[in-house]
């Protein structure tokens, strides 16, 4: 059975290994797709719709095609279409200059028969309002329901029940670099794409789809990406069109979205808004849910949402539905409909708890079936100190009032088949390990070196890895759903076994010992059963002649597990007198299998707190109901966390098991009910609507004293 | 942004004549152009020329003397913050300075700029919009979405002036040395600033021939306390969703006089004779310092998002007062 083999025995792997790429990209060295610049290249520019909603009535390239400069121009929409969203494509154009480019877009001529519009769920909901899908009624999907068990016979058993609606936002993707490629055509059949983008096969695929070319003519690059948090996968209205662009002139595109673009058009996790109540027995026991939410990913569907979650209720119904706005669509974002389910859910069961006079960690302990996260609770509470907590909310003293709190979450992460990789040994001693894998931001590229390096008694540094490029034609998957390292971990792990052996047969008529008893030490080949018989990696691989040993793998099950359990807990500090709530401390305890690289599991870890922070306390997609515009389409509205919200954090990489699993998506997921409930720990005041910005700490500190 | 030709700067005479050839908005000034530069990419504005005065020699010297400061207009709002003098005498002044974005604009951003910086509404700030401000008919925040916006002083443009450093100035009685066509002119900080009802489309009562020199800023009394508090919703950079400029003249726990000026919350900076009047002559302690706050906001008029205002308002007057005695 193929196994990852006792911690003991590993040299690098479960270590704590800086990132290979490290120094480039702290040094700026590392190139990314906005960094890429091609002899002759263009400059594109996408016209964008600024009403949310018309009819397009005429459309005139001529005035911006006559720009000197302008080198191509291509209507992205037809005249009799409709404009749904703020940012909808109207028209691309390709200048010699990024300002000629700009110039050019405002002398396209547009004509607009502008109609009624909602962006908002309120709005789209209430009666009389404009609808803007024709096979929705009121704007609303069908809903979809689920009954288990018997729902009235659990409340009736109930000793206590809770009801309250929960709203998270609307949240964009804010990648720190903006959607966009670099298209070069070497000739009339053959494309080149420098694509910022988590699946650099899936953007091949697409192009090569959308452009009717054959696939393996179209060669895909991403060395470095500047986070895609799901955003990602596909070439965008965005990549076809710089393809176009870059066909129609003869020369290469850069074409890059902005920072308005981005927030407008590149993304986003669904809105959810949920009615909930729930029961238990007095002895703790979750009995009856019963749910009707919905959410709105744009224009479009999409918007689900987890609950019940983690915790197990026998009596429940649920009701969920999309309700449609006048906005960019939602796609993927880091552990889709689990942030927002977890925040409800969370909340709730703190709520429950309270109601039974139990304290809510007890309470979650009685009905958490996973025992991965009863012992996370155990060491969570320790390390943030649990004893500490108020245990009435809101009884601390002075105008800074301290609580805590503690949140729940789950993910999948088994990967998956579907990755081909090779390993060479070269005469020379040099190793490259080549793989169609993107590193989105997770350190992809350091734990294939780590792994090969393991195995061939090598360091790190000594393996060149080479991904993010199609053009080997070693397919790998899109890096989604915490997937990448499960996927590619197994299929590195046996071509490396595979490339040894080899090596093996190499060195072993020289070492006269059988092939199954050689091993392999730092950098050296010996015989197990007399280690005085040895030999160098250069002497062993000299040994190859002319012929480099290249090996493939296989995805072999045995090597991963899916399914992993987190909890986090927060301390947070309320100023009672002007709203704001500092996150003091977060103690992140995450079930993550076997971490090939400890440093940089961390590092998702912090990674995915700070996001869930900013999901708690500060980011929000503002629409105006007058306009029909997103009022904070920048980064001076639209507020990420920085340095100051930034907590200390305590990432405890929770090892339960010797198999590769993915963690890059629910770190992100806990984070938010544990923030909430201990920000009601504190001031003893439920904020039941994210972001808790100081306008609802203080309005919702005013309704208590009245 | 549209093209525009760029001048260099090398006198006052030249930058005011070049100036006073047009009205607003053909012939534009910039110093670190944090703020020009957004409103020219977004099209806010679209100048045919800008005069670049970072050439304009000595204008950005600090010098501080027994009867007070001199801050050339050109001075960076980093040289502010970090003046040994300043921080000591001048605290309210520092703080204020200190508060401003991130490091790096506050390294390139000017004085003259900080006081003469437009509104960060999302409406105005918003190309396609055409709000009341902009020559258009409404103010988009009374019935949409006012988060940032005005509770005090507000009617017609509920806009709130962004300015950190203004509320300093003020509370410290500073005065500011304006150069026109026809010389130079001296008016108290203060007077500087207009509300909208005066005129809804400018935040001060400079000419477009004119131009911000230099703040002079008398010394404080010896027994003198003052602060910043700014409220926001992030640490760096952030607006103030709030802020109070609290200059206090002590005899142990008694103030004897009272100068509180807030930023955030009003279309200019706001002083508050209110709060002002109820803490001069008294001892400082919890109720009176809650009672100059609540004065301070009792003819508030929040919008539908912004009602929360009154209550930090209030809240950060009373906190700055206690800091007084603490």
């Amino acid at each position: 059975m193929a196994s990852w083999g006792e911690a003991s025995q590993s040299r690098l792997i479960g270590k704590r290994i800086a990132r290979l790429s490290g120094k480039e990209k702290v040094t700026g060295k590392a190139k990314y797709t906005f960094d890429i610049n091609r002899p002759g290249m263009l400059y594109g520019r996408i016209l964008r719709s600024e009403v949310a909603h018309a009819n397009v009535t005429d459309l005139d390239l001529t005035r911006a095609e006559e720009l000197p400069g302008v080198k191509a121009i291509i209507p992205l929409i037809e005249v009799g279409r409709k404009i749904r969203y703020q940012g909808q494509e109207i028209a691309a154009v390709a200048a010699e200059t990024d300002d000629i480019a700009k110039d050019a877009l405002r002398l396209i001529y547009v004509e607009l028969e502008e109609l009624p519009f909602v962006v908002t769920e309120a709005d789209a909901m209430a009666e009389g309002a404009p609808q803007i899908r024709d096979d929705w009624k009121a704007n609303q999907s069908n809903p979809g329901k689920n009954e288990d068990g018997d729902v009235e016979a659990g409340f009736a058993e109930a000793a206590v029940t809770v009801e309250a609606t929960y709203h998270t936002p609307v949240q964009t993707h804010v990648c720190l670099e903006t959607h966009g490629n670099v298209v070069e055509w070497t000739d009339e059949q053959n494309l080149t794409v420098w694509a910022s983008t988590q699946a650099v096969f899936g953007v091949r695929n697409d192009l090569a789809r959308n452009l009717q070319l054959p696939a393996n003519q179209v060669r895909v690059i991403t060395e470095h990406m500047g986070g895609g948090f799901g955003s990602k996968f596909s070439a965008g209205t965005e990549g076809l069109a710089a393809a176009r662009l870059s066909r129609m002139a003869g020369r290469p595109v850069k074409l890059m979205l902005t920072r308005k673009a981005e927030h407008l058009v590149a993304g986003n996790r669904p809105s959810m808004t949920q009615h909930v109540k729930a029961g238990a027995t007095r002895d703790g026991r979750l009995i009856a849910y019963d749910m009707r939410g919905y959410g709105t990913g744009g224009t479009g569907g999409g918007a689900g949402f987890t609950g019940p979650y983690v915790y197990h209720v026998p009596n429940r119904r649920t009701e969920r539905f999309n309700v449609a706005v006048n906005a960019g669509s939602q796609r993927a974002m880091r552990a889709p409909g689990h942030p927002q389910g977890a925040f409800a859910m969370d909340s709730l069961i703190d709520e429950l708890a309270e109601k039974l006079g139990m304290n809510p960690l007890e309470f979650r302990r009685i009905n958490d079936s996973s025992e991965v996260r009863q012992a996370q609770y155990t060491l969570g509470a320790q390390e943030i100190g649990w004893h500490r907590r108020n245990s009435v909310p809101g009884s601390g003293t002075g105008v800074k009032k301290r609580g805590m709190g503690v949140g729940s979450g789950q993910w999948g992460g088994g990967g998956g088949r579907g990755t081909q990789a090779r390993i060479t040994i070269n005469p020379d001693g040099t190793v490259e390990a080549v793989t169609g894998t993107q590193d989105i931001g997770t350190g992809i590229r350091t734990a294939i070196a780590i792994i090969v390096a393991e195995e061939l008694g090598l360091s790190p540094t000594d393996i060149s890895v080479k991904i993010g490029d199609s053009g080997p034609g070693l397919p790998s998957g899109g890096s989604g759903g915490s997937q990448t390292t499960a996927s590619v971990a197994p299929v590195i792990k046996t071509a490396a076994a595979a490339a040894k052996q080899k090596l093996f047969e190499h060195v072993a008529p020289l070492l006269q010992a059988p092939v199954d008893d050689l091993r392999v030490g730092a950098g050296t080949i010996y015989v197990a059963s007399d280690r005085t018989k040895t030999v160098t990696w250069r002497q062993a691989t000299g040994l190859l002649g002319v012929e480099s040993i290249s090996e493939g793998g296989n995805w072999n099950p045995e090597l991963r597990q899916g399914g992993v359990a987190g909890t986090q807990f927060a301390e947070v500090e309320v100023d009672t007198q002007t709203g704001h709530v500092e996150v003091l401390k977060i103690v992140a305890v995450q079930d993550c299998g076997l971490a090939i690289n400890r440093l940089t599991t961390e590092s998702q870890i912090n990674g995915g707190v700070i996001m869930g922070l900013g999901q708690t306390l500060l980011e929000e997609r503002i629409m105006d109901p007058q306009t029909g515009r997103m009022l904070n389409a920048n980064l001076e509205d639209y507020k990420v966390p920085g340095t100051f919200e930034i907590p200390e954090i305590k990432s405890i990489v929770f090892d339960t098991h010797r198999k590769v699993t993915g963690v890059g998506e629910p770190p992100c997921i806990p984070t938010l009910g544990a923030i909430a409930n201990a920000v009601y720990n504190a001031i003893g005041v439920r904020i039941r609507e994210l972001p808790i910005t100081p306008d609802k700490v203080l309005t919702a500190l005013a309704e208590k004293k009245a | 942004m549209d093209k525009f030709s760029y001048v260099n700067a090398s006198s006052l005479k030249q930058v005011t004549s070049l100036l006073s050839d047009s009205g607003w908005g053909e012939v534009m000034m910039i110093a670190g152009g944090t703020d020009l530069l957004s409103e020219l990419k977004e099209y806010i504005e679209t100048p045919k020329t800008l005069i670049n005065l970072k050439t304009l020699p000595g204008m950005d010297s600090i010098s501080a003397n027994a009867s007070g400061l001199k801050i050339g207009a050109l001075a960076t709002v980093a040289d502010i913050a970090k003046h040994r003098t300043i921080q000591q005498h001048y605290t309210v002044l520092a703080q204020a300075a200190a508060s401003v974005a991130t490091p790096q604009i506050r390294n390139v951003g000017t004085l003259g700029g900080n006081l003469c910086q437009r509104p960060r509404c999302w409406y105005y700030r918003d190309e396609t919009v055409n709000c009341l401000k902009k020559g258009g008919d409404i103010c988009y925040a009374v019935d949409g979405l006012s988060k940032y916006h005005a509770i005090l002083g507000g009617d017609p443009v509920y806009i709130v002036h962004p300015s950190d450093i203004a509320p300093a100035l003020i509370a410290l009685n500073a005065s500011l040395k304006i150069a026109g066509p026809e010389g130079e002119k001296t008016l108290k900080v203060e007077e500087f600033f207009t509300l909208p009802a005066a005129n809804p489309f400018r935040e001060n009562v400079l000419q477009p021939n004119e131009i911000v020199v230099e703040v002079q800023v008398p010394q404080p009394k010896p027994n003198t306390k003052s602060f910043y508090l700014k409220a926001r919703e992030k640490g760096a950079p952030d607006f103030a969703l709030a802020s109070v400029a609290g200059v206090f003249e002590m005899m142990g726990k008694t103030c004897q006089t009272a100068n509180v000026v807030l930023g955030g919350v009003a279309p200019a900076p706001w002083r508050s004779a209110e709060a002002e009047t109820t803490l001069t002559g008294k001892m400082i302690n919890e109720s009176v310092s809650l009672k100059a706050g609540a004065e301070a906001v009792k003819d508030a008029q929040p919008l539908n998002d912004n009602a929360y205002k009154v209550t930090l308002t209030q809240n950060l007057i009373s906190r700055t007062a206690m800091m007084a005695v603490s």
